[in-house]
This record gives structure tokens, C-alpha cells and sequence, in this order.
């Protein structure tokens, strides 16, 4: 079997050898055009007046548009209908894309770009989220909010209580490859986008509309990219449009690739939060009620924000049962980038409030935070029947309403879901049946040796006046699923040709994950051939239509499960070929090992293909999967948004340097859940890869806007990402061994995003050794900057 | 004005204000070396020039008049990869690949550099050729960014380049 094996990525010959080809590598038709956006300098206001003379008189340009030229909608939203292509007046944020040039070359519309003379009528912006709560500038009606049991009285009613607030900084995805399109017309005015898009259906969808056409008019392609993260979900919407436009218009190729610094510039990031807590507890630091108030800065443009908001919500708990919980999120709009997906998709944001407040409580009694965070847990998955229930009973919801193949639709109402009242409940009302951080965290405290350093960091930080260390383990637990119910399908096609060889299509898109990978060790498996037989061939929304965004770690849950349902089907009729010709029942037909047998005889796989062929048997087929069990909605926040959950660990332990704030990571110790692992070896590479992503986020990469709303770390030299330098001398990363009770594609779990919570660890170990500093907590604010800690050190020492 | 890449001569081109990056990519459709931020901050477009490591995005093609270039496509023997391609396949020293072909152009370039005694930011002493070791690696990669985090496989991919398989 070619799954639960350690297999190169698949195109690493290719990669070592600059011949794997991205968008930006294809050969590009003669008199392919180049554009360019002329992007505002201001953050509010109206544009007076527009003078582009010169950009239309600059060497190369052949074309200028402006809103009023584009043919039909001026709109690259992923659902809401509010994000312009190029602003038809109003500008909302500094960098908005408001005329489009094209020219001979890429660098001559980058020049000519910069040629635009354009007045404004500014207004004062809201840039941050106290200036949006105080103009009360918000998504949707106002906030939402889950409730489950009496937050208050239980809080009221708690021997101890503590209240605090963190502020968690935005993050840049900084994609190594940048945003990129290519469009190329074709008869009839067709079009094919050649797109860096984790979201191929939606360019498919958003170009259609911007040319007026059906969506059958339109066929994206995307081999692969170079880094998503989230970050290639809605956000190369605008350069596919703008490409399939000028193409359609002057009837030649286009090509369109951001510069680094207008791709930070123009592009969403991570939603930086502001969470606010009120926690009430007992002497051992058990949560008696909690109240959560969330603050989500989500930009201009509402994209993904409502699903992003929602899934913190739903990560409020991570992986401790709260009895009475009080979640409150205001999405508020601001004069900003329009934030979007970035991987965790507002679960880590969620995840560091709880973190926090644990942290907080374990200070205040003077507990080792680990015990704490045990007192707190969820019963393990097989005391899941006998554990004590909290009566807590779900809400009926109204019937589903139609929706788009976006996460950024919002649906009013969801399914029904039934949990029996003695059932342990998220605040949302989803029962926790699959928890087992019990024995991981034991496990990992064990191999990380967590107690006897802990004493050797306290040890050090007696004698040490200036270097002071600290060590934390912090738990992550992560809801998989789309929380769109109806984004939980995926299809696939699957053709077997006469020499046995398979040529293998899905829905998902590769950008590094190694999706492509695990999803042909799937199809080999199926037909138990090596996996050499198996061709992986470019996401094509004319191969499987109507596909989800390859996002919220389904991946390969969805599109494994797709491949292998087409693989089993022409197994089949394979199989009731073979089982006439030899006068056996088809159960009796077995595929192994590259071949085909039934009773005595054993051909081989091409010869039963062959067979097949000739007895004229149809080798091609689709495969369709949707998840079952998921209900949700998220108004009510009720019901089982998730099919299940991704559990991990990790053990941070870091030193500062009190004079200067300075800090490393000393050793990181993981283990990490998934499942029945497909790979193992690119399941470990997801988990550093997501570990050393969620500790760059919260201790070294800051996003600093000035007064005007202009983002002033928009290029490497300013906006620091971990290197490999950054990397942690001792870095051990296990998997915990174990199948996934819920029926996924050969028992393994997602493993995307859930490893970049582990993350936390390393921001919780630099509050442990400021904490060394002094008596007083060190509400520590992220990202965790040497400015920042050197403050936190103050702060406990004076 | 020639310029040798990858062993074959190449004019240069007529516009003295055209990066050796663009030079290669654009004109000569080398797609190998990659731009990542057009600003000599992430690697990703890392060349050899007479056996010495350059960030092409940096350096214009006419500087390197009569000046003889290696790119990710000229490091293979044929259809056998380069010792450091095959390190890094059997290290898994990559993810999305768009920062390997200057990682591995990095790693054949500080392996010379190591030998002839160069130091970095982290060597102890100056005066005497640094000491083989992680630190000297990881350092010496650390103007290879790779935003997927492979750095492990990297590093490992990279150490076994330079110290052998045993290190």
C-alpha cells in the first residue's frame, strides 16, 4: 500500500532542479501585455479629480482603465459585493487599486503607473479598532455572540477572579512567490486564467462576472504555488480579473504579477484582535464562568471576516470544557487592508485569548500552568460516555438557505444537530466525544522532559540576573471542517488509459503542502499499484467543476476521499469484467500488488486494463464526497461545525535578555495528532512548518501603520519572518500514533493549519520569563518583540 | 559584451539597466531563479558568479561582461542532480519550491566559502578559519528565506553537503 508512507513530494525533482514551473514560469504568448494598478496615497476620502495624461503618454503603455471601463461588474469580492476592482470615487483604504494600466512590459506599467495625478477630498480614517468602535463601524448588524449556561453569576459566584485584555497583532502571509496571473483569450471569447489561486472556482466565478459570460466560458488552471497560506484564497481575485478584462478587450494575453512591496500594500492579511477577558475560578484554577470579548479589525472590505471572526468564537474554548461562557465578537471595519484567510483562519486568534487567560490564572495562584490547563481539559475520549454533562441544551435552527462556493457567504441559519443533555459541550454545542490531549500532553511531558526543566529554568533565573529563561507546554485542539456547511465536497476525475497508466484530477490545489502527494498515494492504494503509475496533473476547473476553496485543512480529506470513491468505481467495473471473463462473483477479484487476481489466476494490472478496454468498460470516472454529521448555525452558534478535531502539543522553552529584550528559542519538543498519517514525512514537515509560522507571528513579524493608514512594513527589509537562524537549536517533532475515529480517507487527520497553534507555546514562554522578573502578571502583547518584552520587564520590575 | 550562463555564451543585452534577473528570466526564459522580492531581502533569485553567491535581482547583466554564471539548471551532471539536489529530495529540504533553487545555490556556495576560511556573523574569530558547525550553516542560510518553514530539511540537506553524510 502506497499510504501511511514516508514518499518524497512529489515534484522534488522538479523543485531541486528550477524546473517546477509557476505561474510566473510560463512561457507567455507573443505580445502578451503587462499591468500595472495605480494604487491611492490616501486611506478615506474621494478622488476629485483624475488626471492620467501622463500615465497614458508614459513609454510602453497601450491602455488606461478606470472604473467607468470595465464592461460589466467592478466587483472581486469573494460574496459580499463590495470590493471594487477599481474605485468608481470612494477610496476606503491607502493602496486601493483605483486605475489599471497596461503597457509592453511589466516594468514599463509599474513606471507608468506611478504617473497618475490624482486630487482627493480626504476624510479622517478609522485605522485602528478603538477608532472603528468608536464610529461604531462594523460588519454586520452588530456583534455576535455565543452563549452557553450564566458567565456572569458563575463569575459572581467564583472564589477568584482575574480580567485582562491582550492585543494580538495582524500577520503578512509573504507567500515567497507573489500574486500572479495570466490570462489568454481564446475563439469565441472564451478564456483561460493561468492563476496563483488557492480557489480556482471562485477566479473561474469572479472572471465570468467581470466579462458577463457564463461560467462555462471560463477554465483556470493552477499547477501550483509558491506558498498560499490562506493568503491566495480571494486575494488574486483582482489580478485575474483585471487580465481577463484586458484580454477580452484588446484580444491579447495578459500578465500581471504584484511587486513585493504593492503586494503587502494592497493585499489582506491576518485580523489583528483585541480580546478582553473576565474569568472566574477555583483555587486548583478551574474555570467557573468566562466572558470573552472579541475585537476583530477586518479592514474595508468584509472577504472572508465573518467566517474568520466566527471560527475564533468557536476556538474561544480550545481545549478546555467551559461550563458558563459568554463570547462576544464585534467585526469592525476600518480604513485598512481587507483582511482575509491567513492559515488557522481566526482559530489561533481565538486560541491565544484562552491560552491567555489560563496563563493569567495559573499566575495569579501561583500554579504551574500546566496543571491548570489539566484541571480544565475536556474528559479524555473514553470517559467521553460516563463524563458528567452540563445539561446544556442545543438550539433549534431554521432550515439551510442557498449560499455560494465562497466562505465568505453568510448564511442565515444552519442544520439541527442532537446532543444528549448529559453530553460535554463546546460553548457552541458540540459535543466532545475524540479528546485525547490527556495522554498526549502526559506523553509529551514525559519526552520533553517538562518537570525537571521547569526547575532547571527557575534554578537558572535565581542565579542569572540579566538572561532569563522560561519554559512553557501549551495544548491545541482544532475544529476540521468548513464551517460553510455546504463547502464540505469535493470531486474528482480519475482516467485509467490502456497501459494501465492513471492520470489523476481532483479539485485541491497544490502550494506546498503536498496535497498532490497524498492524494496519488491514495489512488495507488486503491489499486494497490506503485505509486510511479499515478500522474498528477494541474487543478482545471474543466476537469471538476464547482470546487471549494483548498483551505481549512480539507484538503486532503475531501479531495482523498473524492479520489479514492472514482478509483473504487472503475475498480469495480474492472473487477465485474475480470469476474465474467473467469466465472467468479466480482467480490471474489482482488487488487494487489500490481496486479489483478481471482481465485488461481493473477494477471497483471495493465493486462486486466487491457481486458477491461476490450470488453469495451468505461476506465474513466468522477468521484464525489461530503462530509457527513456537520450541522451549523452560525447565528445561533449552535450545532457541529466540525467533523472532528485535531489535537497537538508543544513545549517551548526560550531565554530574553533583559536589557535589550532580545530573545531565542532554545528547544521546541512536539507532538502533534494525525491520526492515521497519510505521510508521515510531510506531516512533520506541515508541523514544523506551521510551529515555526505561529511563533513568527507572535514573536517577531509586527505590521506598523503610521497616522495616514499608509502600512510602513511592506517589504522583507521591514517585516521580519523567522529564517533559519531563527531556528530552535533542539527542535523534536513526533506524531502521536493513532487512528481518526471519525471515517476519514484512511483514518489520517488534516494536518494544515492545526500545527500553527502550537506556535502559542513559544509566546506563553517568553511571558514565563518575563514573569521570572518580578511578582507582578506580564501581560505580555503580541507579537512579542525584543520592544515588547523589554516593556513586559519593566513592567514586572517596577 | 558575452556573458557565459550555465557554460554557454549569451549576449548582453543593449539596455545596461536590466538586472541579471530580469536578464535571465525575461530574455532568456532561465526560469529557474526565482523572484521573490525584487529587493535582494529573501534569496530566492541566488546565483553563482565565478563560483561566488550574488542575488541576480540585485546586480545588473552588464556588470558581468565576459563574467561566467551558474544557475539552478546548470548545477545537474546531465540527468544526475548535483549532490546538494539530491540532499535536498532525500531531506525533504523544501515544501512549495520556490525558494529552493537559491537555497541550493546558498548551499554550494557556502561550502567553498566555509573551506576557504571565511567567516560569518557568528564565527568566534576572524583570524582563523571558522569552525564547521550548525551554527556557521543556519547563519550563513539565513539570507535564504523560506516562509513554508522547511528549514530543517534545509539545514540538514546543507549540513550533510558540507560535512559529509556522518555530520
Amino acid at each position: 500500500m502506497s499510504v501511511h508512507r514516508a514518499t518524497p513530494h512529489d515534484a522534488a525533482r522538479l523543485h531541486v532542479s528550477g524546473a517546477a514551473r509557476y505561474t510566473d514560469d510560463i512561457p507567455v504568448p507573443a505580445g502578451t501585455l503587462h499591468l500595472a494598478f495605480g494604487l491611492s496615497t490616501i486611506a478615506k476620502g474621494r478622488m476629485t479629480d483624475v488626471d492620467l495624461n501622463a500615465v497614458r503618454a508614459a513609454p510602453g503603455v497601450v491602455a488606461v482603465l478606470e472604473a467607468d471601463d470595465l464592461p460589466h461588474d467592478n466587483d472581486v469580492s469573494p460574496s459580499a459585493h463590495d470590493e471594487p476592482l477599481l474605485s468608481a470615487g470612494e477610496i476606503c483604504y491607502l493602496g486601493q487599486p483605483v486605475f489599471l494600466v497596461v503597457a509592453t512590459s511589466h516594468l514599463a506599467a509599474r513606471k507608468a503607473a506611478r504617473l497618475g495625478q490624482i486630487t482627493y477630498a480626504a476624510e479622517t480614517p478609522l485605522l485602528t479598532i478603538d477608532d472603528a468602535l468608536a464610529a461604531d463601524s462594523r460588519f454586520e448588524d452588530g456583534p455576535r455572540i455565543y452563549i452557553k449556561g450564566d458567565a456572569e453569576a458563575a463569575i459572581a459566584q467564583a472564589t477568584h477572579t482575574v480580567t485582562g485584555q491582550i492585543e494580538i497583532g495582524g500577520q503578512e502571509h509573504f507567500y515567497l512567490e507573489g500574486q500572479v496571473a495570466l490570462a489568454v483569450p481564446q475563439e469565441g471569447g472564451d478564456m483561460v486564467v493561468h492563476a496563483s489561486s488557492q480557489h480556482p472556482t471562485e477566479i473561474q466565478h469572479k472572471v465570468a462576472e467581470a466579462l458577463g459570460q457564463p461560467m462555462n466560458s471560463v477554465r483556470v488552471e493552477v499547477r501550483r504555488m509558491g506558498g498560499g497560506f490562506g493568503g491566495k484564497e480571494s486575494q488574486g481575485n483582482a489580478l485575474c480579473v483585471a487580465c481577463a478584462v484586458v484580454a477580452a478587450r484588446l484580444g491579447r494575453a495578459c500578465k500581471m504579477r504584484y511587486d513585493r512591496d504593492d503586494d503587502m500594500i494592497v493585499t489582506g492579511k491576518r485580523h489583528d484582535f483585541r480580546i478582553a477577558y473576565d474569568v472566574g475560578f477555583d483555587g486548583e484554577g478551574r474555570i467557573a464562568g468566562i466572558i470573552f470579548e472579541q475585537f476583530v479589525r477586518c479592514g474595508w472590505a468584509q472577504d472572508l471576516s465573518l467566517p474568520v471572526a466566527d471560527r475564533a468564537m468557536l476556538h474561544a474554548d480550545n481545549a478546555y470544557h467551559l461550563q458558563h461562557a459568554r463570547i462576544t465578537s464585534h467585526r469592525l471595519k476600518t480604513n485598512t487592508q481587507s483582511n482575509t484567510a491567513f492559515r488557522g483562519f481566526g482559530g489561533p486568534q481565538g486560541m491565544v485569548g484562552i491560552e491567555r487567560v489560563v496563563d493569567h490564572i495559573a499566575h495569579h495562584l501561583g500554579r504551574d500552568p500546566l496543571e491548570v490547563r489539566r484541571a480544565n481539559f475536556y474528559a479524555p475520549a473514553d470517559a467521553t460516555s460516563a463524563a458528567s454533562g452540563d445539561g446544556h441544551q442545543p438550539a433549534q435552527a431554521p432550515p439551510a438557505q442557498d449560499d455560494l462556493a465562497t466562505r465568505g457567504a453568510a448564511p442565515k441559519g444552519g442544520g439541527v444537530s442532537t446532543v444528549p443533555a448529559t453530553a460535554q459541550t463546546t460553548p457552541y454545542g458540540m459535543e466532545v466525544t475524540d479528546f485525547i490531549l490527556h495522554d498526549m500532553v502526559a506523553a509529551l511531558e514525559t519526552s520533553s522532559d517538562y518537570r525537571a526543566r521547569r526547575a532547571s529554568v527557575a534554578a537558572w533565573n535565581e542565579a542569572n540576573p540579566v538572561l532569563k529563561r522560561g519554559i512553557a507546554l501549551t495544548p491545541v485542539k482544532f475544529g476540521i471542517s468548513f464551517t460553510l456547511t455546504h463547502l464540505n465536497q469535493a470531486g474528482a476525475l480519475v482516467h485509467v488509459y490502456q497501459d494501465g497508466s492513471i492520470h489523476l484530477n481532483h479539485g485541491g490545489t497544490e502550494m506546498g503542502q503536498g496535497l498532490f502527494t497524498k492524494v496519488a498515494q491514495v489512488a495507488a492504494a486503491a489499486f494497490d499499484v506503485p505509486l510511479d503509475h499515478v500522474k498528477i496533473t494541474a487543478t482545471d476547473t474543466g476537469k471538476v467543476p464547482n470546487t471549494s476553496a483548498t483551505a481549512a485543512s480539507s484538503g486532503t480529506d475531501l479531495n482523498g476521499m473524492a479520489v479514492k470513491i472514482a478509483c473504487d468505481t472503475i475498480k469495480d467495473r474492472i473487477a465485474a469484467c475480470i469476474a465474467e471473463r473467469y466465472q467468479a462473483a466480482s467480490d471474489q477479484v482482488i487488487f494487489t500488488d500490481g496486479h489483478v487476481e481471482v481465485g488461481a489466476e493473477r494477471i497483471a494490472f495493465k493486462d486486466a486494463v487491457q481486458l477491461a478496454y476490450m470488453s469495451r468498460v468505461s476506465l474513466s470516472a468522477t468521484g464525489f464526497y461530503a462530509t457527513p454529521e456537520v450541522t451549523w448555525d452560525r447565528i445561533k452558534g449552535q450545532g457541529r461545525p466540525f467533523y472532528y478535531f485535531a489535537y497537538g502539543a508543544a513545549a517551548t522553552e526560550v531565554v530574553i535578555d533583559t536589557l535589550t529584550g532580545e530573545n531565542r528559542i532554545l528547544r521546541t519538543d512536539i507532538l502533534h495528532d494525525c491520526g492515521k498519517s497519510l505521510n508521515p514525512d510531510l506531516d512533520i514537515g506541515q508541523i514544523e512548518g506551521g510551529y515555526v509560522q505561529g511563533a513568527g507571528w507572535l514573536t517577531m513579524e509586527e505590521l506598523i501603520w503610521d497616522d495616514t493608514g499608509a502600512l510602513k512594513t511592506h517589504a522583507p527589509a521591514t517585516y521580519k519572518i523567522p529564517c533559519a537562524s531563527d531556528r530552535p537549536e533542539i527542535f523534536n517533532v513526533s506524531l502521536w500514533d493513532g487512528a481518526n475515529a471519525a471515517e476519514t480517507i484512511y483514518r489520517s487527520k488534516a494536518v494544515g493549519e492545526p500545527p500553527l497553534m502550537l506556535g502559542i507555546s513559544a509566546f506563553l514562554a517568553l511571558s514565563d520569563a518575563v514573569a521570572s522578573c518580578g511578582t507582578d502578571y506580564p501581560n505580555l502583547q503580541a507579537p512579542a518583540t525584543a520592544e515588547q518584552i523589554l516593556s513586559a520587564v519593566d513592567r514586572v520590575r517596577w | 559584451m558575452t556573458i557565459e550562463i550555465n557554460n554557454r555564451p549569451y549576449d548582453l543585452p543593449d539596455d545596461a539597466r536590466i538586472s541579471l534577473l530580469d536578464f535571465m528570466r525575461e530574455r532568456l526564459e532561465f526560469f529557474g531563479s526565482k523572484k521573490g522580492c525584487n529587493q535582494g531581502a529573501c534569496g530566492a533569485c541566488t546565483v553563482l558568479v565565478d563560483g561566488e553567491r550574488i542575488l541576480s535581482c540585485l546586480a545588473l547583466a552588464a556588470q558581468y561582461d565576459g563574467r561566467s554564471v551558474t544557475t539552478i539548471e546548470g548545477v545537474a551532471n546531465g540527468d544526475e542532480l548535483h549532490p546538494l539536489q539530491a540532499l535536498f529530495v532525500e531531506h525533504e529540504g523544501m515544501q512549495c519550491g520556490y525558494c529552493t533553487p537559491g537555497q541550493i545555490m546558498s548551499g554550494i556556495a557556502l561550502k567553498s566559502e566555509l573551506e576557504r576560511g571565511a567567516p560569518s556573523n557568528v564565527s568566534s574569530d576572524l583570524t582563523v578559519a571558522p569552525r564547521l558547525s550548525r551554527d556557521e550553516i543556519k547563519e550563513r542560510l539565513s539570507g535564504n528565506l523560506c516562509r513554508c518553514g522547511a528549514h530543517n530539511g534545509i539545514i540538514d540537506a546543507v549540513a550533510a553537503y558540507v560535512g559529509g553524510e556522518e555530520q
